[in-house]
């Protein structure tokens, strides 16, 4: 018979106490792991929402003239940039230190043609990249997917009189006019957008670029760090992150955690009273076998030894299975809560802290009790009956 | 009757007791009133003896045995183990002490309900590093010589009152301490189980335990030799 002999046939006999202890820490560390888990998966569902959204870094040619143009006026008629990239050199983008957080790279082809005696811009892009980026465009018709079809602005449609499925004439080349933009309120609404390699030549400008939009996933890297890096690859381009579309996405983002980890303290803190007033109560109620115990010679750090195993014990079988219930739940209810969002799978590190929290917990709970009842004078003790 | 208080070791320096009492008070806090459990009490036990302790309930007789056992700390006075004054040690000191010099049988029996029969006898020996097979044999003899050989691995609340308190005795002699306490060991049997129990007691007085029985019931103290009887927290030998 040794000390842990005690507590091992204490848990063992008493399973009705002891599972009741046990569910007390399960409901709490399950609670915590639950909310945990979801809201990290809600915050990488916004921050990947928000990644998607639109390009946030711009490549340009690099350009002594000052921009004539404030929200949408242009003074002094439009400035036609002469200089370009070559379009075999974009994909260099890809080859920066950071290439893993840049998503879309969505290069395009910028020019002025005269369609029925008046002037119009025209943007060669690729399709399929540029309706991914753009993906907040609405438009009537189909998808143009072919080099003859073309997305015309609202205004464009208007001014020209063309609806889905007319035929135009640029430069001598017959389009379709596969869709129509719904109005965005910006220069969109006044361009022609086609395919990218249809266009250069008709602006007479094959295998190059006019500038670059670029998607970049920025969360775990400052995005200056990577404007500086496509910098270094194109040094006759000015490449320009979009701050405030980052910084107003880092915010959403905060504000999400922030009011996440709210929740989860007021959890942990709902979850530790639960536990402790289990734990207390439990070890309260045996203030008589604490009297015994010391009766027989017991010393303090004896009655000590045989409570905290216990407690231990608790813990761990209580902490494993809250945080492997906690998980389940998590992965259960992802999909009620989340459209698109999947469970992250285990979270080894919430595990570890539950579990040590749950030990934690349980020993903190139990210390004091059993301080209590082991320096009470063991006939008190033995009188608590 | 007289009172007694003729026993002490100023007044007989030359005769050593296993145990002395010298001018033993206690009082207890109830609200604003302090109670005297124990006004003043003198006596002394002489290794052997078979002592009883006898009074009404309240008369602060179990007050009294848990002071000898070293569980309460007395207001007043010395209790003397082997001229050790024990009050004068750290409680941890005083449970060693306890371990080593002590067994008490407890009102109620008091085993832990959740350790087998055997497990409670063993109880006492959890501390002392004695080793498993050793415990085991020792608890077994023990076992068998308070006749409950054949119920070790039951559980406490599977026995009937007289063989819990058989446990309960066997638990308190195991270590083999030169003191034993009984505080009302036959209050919750029936005649004939308590008459089978105190028999039990004689003999291993006989065998040289010395026993400190506390009772309410003069019957019972027919059976020892001596019995200082305690009324209104003082005490008087007979």
């Amino acid at each position: 018979m040794k000390l842990h002999n005690i507590s091992f046939n204490n848990l063992k006999r008493r399973k009705g106490k002891m599972i009741f202890l046990v569910l007390g820490l399960f409901i709490g560390i399950a609670t915590i792991v639950t909310l945990m888990s979801i809201t990290e998966s809600m915050t990488h569902d916004i921050e990947d929402r928000l990644d998607q959204y639109g390009a946030n870094i711009v490549m340009v040619p690099r350009s002594d003239n000052l921009n004539l143009s404030y929200g949408g006026i242009t003074m002094g008629g439009v400035n036609y940039q002469t200089v370009e990239f070559a379009e075999e050199r974009i994909p260099e983008i890809r080859a920066i230190e950071y290439s893993k957080n840049l998503g879309l790279v969505a290069p395009k082809v910028l020019g002025a043609a005269t369609v029925k005696d008046k002037d119009v811009l025209l943007m060669g892009v690729d399709f399929e990249t540029e309706l991914q980026l753009k993906n907040w465009w609405h438009f009537d018709g189909t998808t143009p997917t072919a080099p003859n079809e073309l997305l015309l602005g609202s205004q464009t449609a208007a001014t020209f009189n063309l609806t889905v499925g007319d035929t135009l004439n640029i430069s001598g080349e017959n389009f379709t006019v596969a869709s129509i933009l719904k109005p965005t309120g910006t220069s969109e609404d006044g361009i022609i957008i086609g395919d990218l390699h249809a266009f250069q030549k008709i602006l007479d400008k094959e295998g190059k670029i006019s500038m670059v939009e670029i998607q970049a996933f920025c969360r775990d890297c400052p995005i200056s760090e990577l404007v500086l890096q496509i910098g270094e690859k194109f040094p006759e381009a000015k490449v320009t992150g979009l701050r405030q579309a980052m910084m107003s996405k880092m915010q959403t983002v905060e504000m999400f955690k922030t009011f996440s980890y709210g929740i989860a303290v007021l959890v942990i803190f709902i979850g530790s009273l639960l536990v402790f007033v289990t734990m207390m109560g439990s070890v309260n109620e045996r203030t008589r076998e604490i009297g015994i115990f010391r009766a027989i010679g017991f010393r303090r750090g004896h009655v000590m030894q045989i409570i905290l195993l216990e407690a231990m014990v608790v813990g761990l079988v209580g902490g494993l299975l809250g945080y492997l219930g906690g998980s389940g739940i998590a992965w259960a209810a992802l999909p009620l809560v989340l459209k698109s969002g999947a469970f992250a799978g285990l979270n080894y590190s919430l595990g570890g802290v539950s579990l040590l929290l749950a030990v934690a917990l349980s020993l903190i709970a139990s210390l004091y009790p059993a301080q209590k009842a082991s320096r009470l004078d063991p006939s008190e003790a033995l009188r608590a009956l | 009757m007289k009172e007694h208080t003729m026993h002490n070791s100023a007044v007989e320096p030359n005769v050593q007791h296993l145990i002395e009492i010298q001018n033993i008070g206690k009082d207890y806090q109830s609200g604003e009133t302090t109670v005297e459990a124990i006004k003043q009490m003198d006596f002394f036990i002489d290794d052997g003896e078979f002592v009883s302790i006898m009074g009404q309930s309240g008369s602060g007789k179990s007050t009294m045995l848990s002071i000898l056992g070293g569980l309460n700390h007395p207001t007043r006075g010395r209790v003397l183990l082997d001229s050790l004054d024990i009050y004068k040690l750290t409680s941890e000191q005083r449970a060693d002490l306890r371990s080593e010099y002590i067994g008490v049988i407890f009102q109620s029996f008091q085993l832990i309900p959740y350790l087998t029969v055997l497990e409670n006898v063993k109880l006492p020996m959890a501390i002392t590093g004695k080793k498993a097979k050793e415990q085991d044999k020792m608890a077994r003899d023990v076992l068998a010589r308070v006749g409950l050989k054949n119920k070790a691995d039951r559980l406490p609340d599977q026995l009937s009152g007289g063989e819990q308190e058989r446990v309960a005795i066997a638990r308190a002699i195991v270590n083999k301490p030169p003191i034993l306490l009984a505080d009302e060991p036959t209050g919750n049997l029936d005649s004939k189980t308590a008459a089978e129990i105190m028999e039990l007691l004689k003999e291993l007085n006989r065998e040289g335990q010395t026993i400190i029985m506390v009772t309410h019931n003069p019957e019972a103290c027919k059976h020892t030799k001596r019995t200082i009887e305690v009324k209104d927290g003082s005490c008087y030998v007979n």
